[in-house]
């Protein structure tokens, strides 16, 4: 039972930040299918500042330079789609599936030709190994193995529900998705707003990618990508109808079943059921499948999102 | 100097333009990515890359034969993205394209492989599932709302777990090294019927598929422009309303657009896996060439014809990796090339604008340079 707590943590820590950092990118605008590749950059860098800090490095110096390894390698990558979508009204569902092609290519020719500098040419495969990383962010609390990234997690999920009813910036970023011309024409900058969702949008995403594979794992395949949690993500954020609290609890239950395929081997009445944990895998997806079914008549998506802003529309 | 501004005006030419010259950039920038992994064999590279397999061009034998190969693992990705652009057409974007895909794929292998069907019903069997698969998301769009990109993406996880549970069957799968059974062992009748393969180096996965892709693509092309279906199709990807006003059923248009567009890449996984050339293996991702089919569609200028050209420069470009010097650099390369052409493609608009520009205003001093590289690119074509 342990152990599925541990898991649903560490997959609700995951799934909350990244479909966070889709709302905030589709409530100023703009659709971030990309969130997939952002987690793979995200998380590659993460993985490689676990790789090369030296060993005398303090878990706390470990521990902040990963995060802010993937937050800003997130925040890049999430540019990709800024300048292309904001800039040059590129279609944003084509720069997102571009940009998830991109990052698993480009994780995979990084970390490999890495892996063959390190290695003296003896060593070609795409996997990083980092246990001593992995081992820094753990400890023990109530009883059960916790993660210092479920904490990270928890702070980022207070502070954006706060910024997100509470602060004027998210007033504004929510009417550029909205009606852009109308914030426009009261002086708020749409392009600046826009900017502002999907550079949060690469932050969250980029911390979310690289507790995706450090919180369970101590070694990671890159050719893998993050095998479709950011698809996910984007499931739990319509789930969540774009508030930062409904996505939270979407995502807990989402994780609470992808983490009972992970486990149910261990809890005796489940593993007696003639079941495969293949069908636990499934049933996130045909509940929220059915849920948006009868939920999405009225659904609260963003007015503007996905629709390049043009300043003379009216 | 006028008759060309004239051909720049077309929006065809344009279309093509601008997809030649994101082919042009992307290697251009592979190139560049090769010479900051290794500046010395970066050259040798390239040229590894670009000449493919015309390296056998000595031996007609082999040069035919990698030919063919390079062909026929086109035709899935050609499939893939006339299903999407077919829904895309209608204002749909089907990212579930990938689990028609997935489906089509558990129809073709399970009736070929486990029912011993003959390789036609197989094909249908595959087609019907990914129409079915099409069907269930265009409900969901229609009459509940649902986007359809989310109910896509629901539908491709579905269907990647249904395909483990279902060809991991011990009748359809070699549980031991976790794939599909050898089809030619298995059922010499699932397999598609040859096509040219004495012509193509005895290559024998060259299977009716092709030839039937490119009548697909006419079809297609038919459908979309000369007849009333396809008229309505695209007015209700104009405005749904406007549609539903002019007397046209909207809803049922997008559940038809679906079930086509499912029905298409349904045919794609079992034009590619009944040939033979490839085992199912039990995936932890859903199979990429729905998502890929995205690229090579909007590459190809959402253009069915321009489809073919785009999915066999794609696969051309993915299977040049395999050519590279592992020891200088990963075969991967070639994906991250791909991958930077298809983010180049989301400019196409931008530059159309550009060139589209009234010719007096000039207030973007940046469009300068832009214009002379498309009047460069057009002269090199013409040459």
């Amino acid at each position: 039972m342990g152990l599925l707590i541990q898991y649903t943590l560490i997959f609700s820590a995951v799934l909350i930040l990244v479909a966070l950092g889709g709302m905030f990118s589709e409530r100023s605008g703009i659709i971030n299918l990309g969130l997939e590749g952002i987690m793979v950059f995200g998380a590659m860098a993460g993985a490689m500042v676990m790789v090369l800090l030296p060993e005398t490095a303090s878990k706390g110096t470990i521990i902040i330079l990963t995060l802010v390894a993937a937050a800003v390698c997130g925040m890049l990558a999430s540019l990709l789609i800024a300048v292309a979508c904001i800039n040059f009204n590129a279609d944003q569902t084509l720069i997102g599936t571009a940009l998830n092609m991109l990052a698993t290519a480009a994780a995979t020719v990084i970390i490999k030709a890495f892996n063959t500098a390190r290695s003296n040419g003896t060593d070609f495969s795409a996997k990083l190994d980092y246990i001593r990383g992995h081992d820094a962010f753990v400890f023990d609390a109530f009883g059960i193995q916790l993660s210092w990234f479920i904490v990270v997690a928890v702070i980022l999920l207070v502070v954006a529900i706060i910024v997100f009813y509470k602060t004027k910036f998210a007033l504004r970023l929510r009417s550029c998705g909205e009606h852009p011309q109308a914030a426009e024409s009261v002086g708020i900058s749409v392009y600046a707003m826009r900017y502002a969702g999907v550079l949060i949008s690469g932050f969250l995403a980029g911390i979310g990618g690289i507790i995706y594979i450090a919180a369970a794992n101590s070694t990671w395949h890159f050719d893998y990508g993050v095998a479709g949690a950011g698809f996910l993500s984007l499931a739990v954020m319509i789930f969540g109808q774009w508030k930062p609290e409904r996505i939270a609890w979407s995502a807990i239950l989402f994780a609470v079943f992808r983490s009972l395929s992970n486990v149910y081997m261990g809890i005796g009445f489940l593993h007696a059921l003639p079941i495969s944990g293949t069908v636990y895998n499934i049933m996130p997806y045909v509940i929220s499948l059915l849920v948006l079914a009868f939920t999405s008549k009225n659904s609260r998506a963003p007015k503007a999102e996905g629709i390049p802003y043009d300043k003379g529309q009216r | 100097m006028e008759e060309k501004k004239s051909l720049l005006r077309k929006p065809g030419f344009q279309t093509l333009l601008a997809s030649v010259l994101c082919a042009i950039l992307g290697i251009i920038i592979g190139f560049f990515i090769l010479l900051a992994m290794n500046p010395e064999h970066a050259a040798e590279g390239m040229f590894a890359i670009l000449r493919n397999f015309f390296k056998y061009s000595n031996n007609p034998t082999n040069l035919m034969y990698y030919l063919g190969s390079t062909l026929v693992k086109a035709v899935p990705l050609i499939l893939c993205s006339e299903a999407i652009l077919f829904a895309f057409k209608t204002g749909l974007f089907n990212i579930g394209c990938a689990g028609q895909y997935t489906v089509g794929i558990i129809a073709s292998l399970y009736t070929a492989i486990a029912l011993q069907w003959n390789w036609f019903f197989c094909v249908l069997a595959a087609i019907l599932a990914g129409a079915l698969w099409g069907a269930i998301c265009g409900f969901f769009k229609a009459y509940c709302n649902v986007n359809e990109v989310i109910a896509g993406i629901m539908l491709n996880w579905i269907s990647l777990y249904l395909c483990n549970i279902i060809l991991g069957n011990k009748t359809v799968m070699n549980t031991t090294k976790s794939e599909t059974y050898d089809l030619v062992a298995k059922n010499k009748g699932g397999l598609l019927p040859g096509f040219l393969s004495g012509l193509f180096g005895n290559n024998q996965y060259m299977t009716i598929a092709v030839p039937l892709t490119v009548v697909l693509a006419i079809a297609i092309l038919f459908v979309l422009n000369k007849t009333v279906f396809g008229y309505e199709l695209k007015a209700t990807g104009h405005s749904k309303d406007a549609a539903k006003y002019a007397g046209m059923n909207a809803k049922r248009n997008i559940i038809l657009s679906l079930v086509i567009s499912g029905a298409i890449a349904g045919l794609a996984a079992s034009f590619y896996y009944l040939t033979g050339i490839e085992h199912y293996k039990i995936a932890s991702s859903v199979p990429g060439m729905g998502f890929s089919g995205i690229a090579v569609a909007f590459l190809g200028g959402l253009h069915p014809i321009g489809a073919i050209f785009a999915g066999i420069f794609v696969e051309y470009i993915t299977l040049g990796g395999q050519y590279l010097n592992t020891n200088y650099y990963n075969p991967q390369v070639a994906d991250l090339m791909i991958a930077i052409i298809i983010y180049l493609c989301g400019f196409v608009l931008f530059f159309k604008t550009i060139i589209n520009r009234p010719g007096k205003v000039k207030t973007n001093a940046n469009a300068e340079p832009e214009n002379k590289t498309a009047g460069n690119a057009a002269d090199k074509k013409e040459v």
